[in-house]
């Protein structure tokens, strides 16, 4: 979970401003989320995690914030 | 008046050439540069060359040759500046290929390749079977194929070389960037302009259906005539949107059509060249509907026909608010939710013309 979370925000990092983006910031507030963001964001999550998100998990909820996505990533993540 | 909406599906035609990349020795010129030396230009290729840039057709080199020495040749022949990202050393000509298609960010399928020797073609086409391959010694035929026809030449065609080769030194500049993406786009100074579809815009507007595919919600194209009654409906609204920046102006980038009715709203296509994909303004003629919408308050639903090159214009109604309302053969149907609208990224300066 930890592992998990130190990555996406390393991610995140190479496209916000704000420095710090903390745990629960409304990253869709931030006014940086564009859709080739999106695309990027989806492909890191499926190379870095092996995993393959599907329409169903597309809502833009799972990946408001640094919490959302981890625990979006966690969920895909745990049946094999 | 009625519209007629029996719109092809792009998939199922053979696209025109974007295109066409070619071998040097034996093929632009007579003779082999780095044995004879001296080489000459073959009859009539000049003109071929400077045909196919006015009809929008861009080009590039895969040659097995010394890259500076070849370079300079073609700056004698003053062809040089015609080529974008050439492909001069002595990889396989699929590699070069590859690479290219990588750089213009273009279709496998709108690739042509022209080359003297049978070898050549034959290990590209093996790599990449959907090049089309011709051979060099029918090289006056070149300009009445049809694949090198495009149906219309616009304003924007005669300029796509140009606006290649800003971007392409953009994208030389954003990767020697090191602060991040967010504020490498906020020193473009970009201008996204919105308009409705005006009798100068509809053959930009047809070849944008015609040519875009990966960042296309349906893929259904319309004909001129199809788009000019479109544009006139009181059902419809059919927006273009342009981009510059400092460096230059990407043209005519984005088209969007939407059905309306009186309670609801229909995205029937939203498409965005593939130009501009790495300037991250996919979403905002988007959310500008979707402020029209909430505005008039209608339901917004939009049309989306998957396939495995659009999954981005997927995600990015997804990430615009909507969701999945119902699946019918191979189309699916979002509606906005309307509980949140995304912001435009204040990186961009959006203007929004009205007729």
């Amino acid at each position: 979970m930890e592992e998990t979370k130190v990555k996406v925000k390393a991610f995140l990092s190479r496209f916000f401003r704000k420095s710090e983006i903390a745990d629960d910031d409304d990253i869709f507030a931030l006014g940086f989320v564009n859709s080739l963001f999106a695309m990027q964001l989806v492909m890191f999550l499926e190379k870095e995690f092996s995993l393959r998100i599907q329409p169903a998990d597309l809502d833009f909820k799972n990946f408001r914030s640094i919490n959302s996505i981890v625990e979006l990533v966690e969920r895909l993540k745990q049946p094999a | 008046m009625t519209v007629n909406l029996n719109s092809v599906i792009q998939t199922e035609q053979i696209a025109k050439i974007k295109c066409l990349v070619w071998d040097l020795d034996h093929t632009l010129w007579n003779g082999v540069l780095l044995e004879d030396g001296e080489v000459s230009l073959k009859e009539g290729v000049a003109d071929i060359v400077k045909e196919l840039d006015r009809r929008g057709i861009l080009q590039s080199i895969a040659s097995k040759n010394d890259y500076q020495h070849a370079m300079e040749r073609l700056r004698t022949f003053g062809l040089d500046e015609y080529f974008l990202y050439p492909q001069i050393h002595w990889s396989a000509k699929s590699i070069s290929i590859e690479s290219i298609v990588k750089s213009l960010n273009i279709g496998m399928d709108t690739i042509a390749f022209i080359d003297d020797q049978p070898f050549e073609r034959d290990e590209v086409k093996q790599a990449l079977p959907t090049i089309r391959c011709y051979d060099a010694a029918n090289i006056a035929e070149l300009l009445d194929d049809a694949d090198f026809n495009p149906e219309f030449v616009t304003d924007d065609s005669k300029q796509r070389r140009f606006m290649y080769r800003s971007d392409q030194v953009r994208k030389e500049l954003e990767e020697q960037y090191e602060g991040p993406q967010e504020e490498f786009l906020a020193s473009l100074q970009m201008k996204f302009t919105i308009a409705p579809v005006g009798p100068g815009d509809l053959q930009r507007a047809e070849e944008l259906t015609v040519r875009t595919h990966q960042l296309n919600t349906t893929g259904y194209t319309y004909s001129y005539e199809e788009l000019d009654a479109l544009r006139q409906s009181p059902n419809h609204k059919l927006l273009i949107a342009g981009l510059d920046d400092i460096y230059g102006s990407y043209g005519k980038i984005g088209l969007l059509l939407l059905e309306c009715s009186e309670k609801v709203w229909t995205l029937q296509l939203l498409l965005m060249s593939c130009r501009v994909m790495s300037r991250g303004v996919g979403s905002i003629m988007l959310n500008h509907v979707i402020r029209m919408a909430k505005e008039a308050g209608v339901v917004l639903q939009a049309k989306l026909v998957p396939n495995d090159r659009n999954r981005m214009m997927s995600i990015t109604y997804h990430f615009a608010g909507f969701q999945e309302v119902e699946r019918t053969g191979e189309m699916v149907l979002f509606e906005h939710q309307m509980e949140a609208i995304p912001s435009t990224p204040d990186y961009v300066d959006v203007q929004v013309q009205s007729l």
